[in-house]
């Protein structure tokens, strides 16, 4: 009796081990076919022109640069919003906020939660305000009238942009200025610092890496995500590169979902296609990758406690 | 009250040459709960000044309100006087920030900030203009007047993480030291050190007391015996009594101070 | 002097300077910049609450727009033409525009159930395999395989779908349509595993280790101690992961605008094409003429998706926390 037993709950329990480590297989091949059939399909066309060219014949020969120099641009203006604001909510919050404001918490959970509101919401936001009341208001102001601001721009899509990823700079600035001992903070005060002082001479630089970690978290962020820019200043095919503010851009992204979803002869684009989003995944994983490594070194700073 | 106290400047004229730090029925309360009572107390140039009594008793708060660290906290309500040289430095006219260089402050955990020893020193110096002139000059005093000039002159590049502890609560003192404050506060700075680095700091502060108005508040009565020139004890936030050292600890004229001192309660 | 022969100190005789003086400029203009710009982040965040608000609020408010779009135009079912049998269209650009949300609530919910219920037993499983079973490398594999998951831009994640799953499914099934609410849940299914899979191996990994030796010093086998300790142990979490994964779910447009077939059909087959709400406010964003009834619709659906999801992600960050206070107070 006593060995049934034993082998019924040997065999029970194998059973349960099994199927979840079935699970973690399914996620892992899952992870490996795409990405191993995107890599196939989209080697063939990939090449230092393809990535420096742009494109003739309808997207069926020469490259992408011009997508690439959109998501660049579109990218560095978000950061250049982004990430004074972000972090200047951050330490305002930590550092100058009274301790146990009701107001900031409140704030605080807000920016947490906004993380979690749909993308495509900024986008409708960006429509609706950015290009609707701002741009046309900028028309009339400044232009008479004419349509400049008034319809999809590069900067409206920056600043839809960098809403989308201002909670994810806060939060990431907010952990970074909590890991600091409130000891370094006294004794700078006690030296005779004065507020700013002790922030910019103590503080930051010891946030910096978070800070680091969360910018380019937020940057990886805005170089993938396509419904806020979809009307906001994306467009498909453009005969010159985005050198104003008020114009429109290529994006990786948006070039992949226009053409995956609208050519007219998918045959033909689709190895273009295949390799434009090989170049958009591979921008996406350097820069998370860059993200981890530079956590995974402040994580190993504090473990040596300096 | 005034009875146990050495005689207090009352006359105005000597305001301006009394060198120390006063205060005159300071309280201090954290929302809602009274910290401090009312103590009137002084330290001098020239001497050490002990606070000794059991915890809870308001002894580092009674240091920090001297050096306006509890600023920093909005929940602290400060009553009463804290003079410096016979200046009044509750007072919105005061710059807190050069207050602090004025009197400086060794806490009871060596705290070193994540630089260099090097930084570290000259942290108090680079806050303004006139603290970056000769600041080699004035790093090298501090660390010879924290006896620790010799152990660390040929690694002022290191990470001041390096140090053992009783080094880094050297480096802490002369930290403080480069800005050549005129009061040094120091609350526990030795808990939790070995005997000898114990001893080296007590014998800087024997040096610095010349120059310097040294508060020391300790939890170790001992130590209090041998290093300072008066002490006072504080039970409850109340100074119960202050006197010469070697006369509290032979003839305390409080029953409580006796009680104390003789290991009765704390 | 009291203190006699001995020379004064350095500094000891200068009284303390008044205010304004060198230091407090750089800190005041600091000080200034800091709270400015906060402000203006925090006010920013505040304006998309307000706007969209504002601009949805015209459907329950004005009388014009209620002509084409009342509530009742929305959640009850309207006659085409006299005579006709009432139903629910989605059809805003047409002679007589339709608004009724009915479709695109049948398709949100379609895809959204087909994708969690794909999702939830996987991530949850393979985080208690993770957490519980997994010798280290395997822990150093599968945890990484997530973060690459995560970080696939979802617009990539749809074209995956489109190009090669439909396909698929299409020769191995021949089903009518091609994109329709399984392909598009599938696909979504891989960016709900993420989230429901970080936040179930947090809260497995919470529970102290104390409960589980205690579970084997009585005799338990580890998948005992899995299976009832650690699993109802770590309750709280795997429910907020599975709600912070609906959350999801339901706010992804990018995936389900290629993968669904976009057309607003209102049938409970998982086979047929659907419309979601948020791909039908990306649908038409482009063509929208401001302040008609059409717009303020979409602002309408819109409100409703971020009040949904800020609602969702409260609820779910609330039971993570409860969890954690739970554990602690246990530990």
């Amino acid at each position: 009796m006593r060995s049934h037993w034993l082998a019924r709950t040997k065999y029970t329990g194998g059973v349960l081990q099994g199927l979840t480590a079935f699970a973690c297989l399914i996620i892992i091949a899952i992870v490996a076919i795409i990405i191993g059939n995107i890599v196939l399909h989209g080697m063939g066309k990939l090449s230092w022109e393809f990535l420096s060219q742009p494109p003739r014949d309808h997207f069926t020969k020469g490259g992408i640069f011009p997508a690439i120099f959109g998501t660049a641009a579109l990218v560095i203006l978000m950061t250049v919003a982004v990430i004074p604001l972000g972090v200047a909510t951050a330490v305002y919050m930590h550092e100058y906020a009274p301790k146990r404001s009701r107001l900031v918490n409140l704030v605080r959970l807000a920016i947490q939660n906004l993380a979690g509101v749909p993308a495509i919401v900024f986008g409708l936001f960006g429509v609706g305000f950015f290009i609707e009341f701002v741009g046309r208001g900028l028309d009339r102001g400044l232009y008479g009238g004419s349509l400049v601001y008034g319809q999809p721009a590069i900067i409206w899509s920056a600043l839809t942009m960098a809403l989308l990823t201002l909670p994810t700079v806060v939060v990431a600035t907010e952990e970074a200025l909590r890991a600091i001992p409130t000891n370094y903070r006294e004794v700078a005060y006690s030296l005779g610092a004065t507020r700013w002082q002790m922030i910019s001479r103590v503080v930051l630089p010891q946030a910096a890496g978070g800070i680091l970690t969360g910018g380019i978290l937020a940057v990886s962020r805005g170089s993938g995500e396509v419904a806020p820019v979809m009307f906001t200043g994306a467009a498909y095919s453009l005969p010159e590169l985005p050198v104003r503010l008020h114009n429109q851009f290529m994006e990786l992204g948006y070039h992949v979902y226009v053409m995956s979803t609208q050519a007219f002869d998918v045959e033909a684009t689709k190895p273009a296609l295949y390799s434009t989003v090989l170049v958009l995944l591979m921008l996406t994983f350097l820069l998370n990758f860059t993200a981890i490594m530079i956590r995974a070194r402040i994580r190993k700073k504090l473990r040596n406690g300096r | 009250m005034d009875a146990n106290l050495e005689p207090v400047l009352k006359d105005a004229a000597d305001f301006h040459l009394f060198s120390g730090i006063e205060t005159e029925d300071l309280r201090v309360s954290y929302s809602e709960n009274e910290i401090l009572k009312g103590i009137t107390l002084d330290a001098r140039r020239g001497e050490i000044l002990s606070i000794i009594g059991p915890a809870g008793a308001g002894k580092t708060t009674f240091l920090r309100s001297l050096n306006r660290m509890l600023d920093l906290d909005p929940d602290w309500r400060v009553a009463g006087a804290v003079r410096l040289n016979g200046q009044t430095i509750y007072s919105k006219e005061i710059p807190v920030f050069v207050l602090r260089r004025k009197i400086g402050m060794v806490f009871s955990v060596p705290v070193t900030l994540p630089m260099t020893i090097y930084q570290n020193l000259a942290f108090g110096l680079n806050l303004d203009r006139e603290g970056k002139s000769r600041r080699d000059e004035k790093v090298e005093k501090g660390l010879r007047e924290a006896y620790l000039w010799d152990e660390v002159k040929d690694r002022l590049n290191e990470p001041a993480g390096n140090l053992s502890g009783g080094q880094q609560q050297r480096l802490c003192l002369a930290r403080t030291l480069t800005l050549e404050p005129s009061v040094l506060l120091l609350d526990e700075p030795c808990s939790g050190l070995d005997p000898i680095s114990t001893r080296r700091i007590e014998e800087a502060l024997q040096q610095l007391k010349r120059d310097l108005t040294i508060i020391l508040v300790t939890n170790n009565v001992k130590q209090a015996a041998r290093a300072s020139d008066r002490t006072a004890f504080f039970l409850f936030g109340e100074l119960i009594e202050v006197q010469k050292t070697e006369n509290l600890f032979t003839t305390p004229r409080e029953k409580k101070t006796a009680d104390y001192i003789s290991g009765r309660f704390g | 002097m009291r203190s006699s022969g001995v020379l004064p100190y350095r500094s000891e005789v200068a009284p303390l300077p008044k205010l304004r003086q060198t230091g407090t400029l750089s800190d005041r203009i600091a000080s200034v910049v800091i709270q400015g710009s906060a402000f203006l982040a925090i006010l920013s965040l505040i304006l998309i609450f307000i706007f969209i608000g504002k601009e949805a609020l015209p459907v329950l408010t004005s009388s014009e727009v209620q002509k084409e779009a009342s509530l009742s135009r929305l959640f009850l079912p309207q006659h085409a033409r006299a005579g006709e049998a009432a139903e629910f269209d989605w059809q805003p650009i047409s002679d007589t525009p339709k608004y009724s949300l009915l479709p695109l609530f049948i398709g949100t919910l379609k895809v959204t159930v087909i994708a969690v219920s794909i999702a939830i037993p996987l991530a949850v499983a393979a985080a208690l395999y993770t957490s519980e079973f997994a010798p280290s490398w395997a822990r150093e594999t599968i945890k990484p395989c997530i973060e690459i998951l995560a970080g696939i831009p979802s617009v990539v994640v749809g074209f995956f779908c489109l190009m090669v799953i439909a396909s698929w499914l299409q020769g191995a099934f021949g089903w009518t349509y091609r994109l329709n609410a399984l392909t598009a849940g599938i696909g979504l299914s891989l960016a709900v595993i993420p989230i429901v899979y970080t936040v179930s191996e947090d809260a497995f990994s919470s529970v102290p280790q104390a409960f589980r030796e205690g579970s084997i010093a009585m005799g338990a086998s580890s998948w005992q101690t899995a299976s009832r300790v650690v699993l109802p142990a770590a309750m709280p979490g795997v429910l907020a992961a599975c709600v912070l994964g609906f959350g999801r779910a339901i706010g992804e447009t990018m995936i389900v605008l290629m993968a669904s077939g976009n057309a607003p059909v209102t049938s409970w087959s998982p086979v047929d094409s659907i419309r979601t709400f948020s791909a039908t406010i990306a649908a038409e964003l482009g063509e929208l003429v401001q302040g008609s009834p059409h717009y303020h619709v979409l602002f309408f659906i819109g409100a409703f998706l971020f009040i949904l999801t800020f609602l969702i992600n409260l609820m779910g960050r609330w039971c993570v926390g409860r969890l954690q206070k739970k554990l602690q107070g246990a530990a």
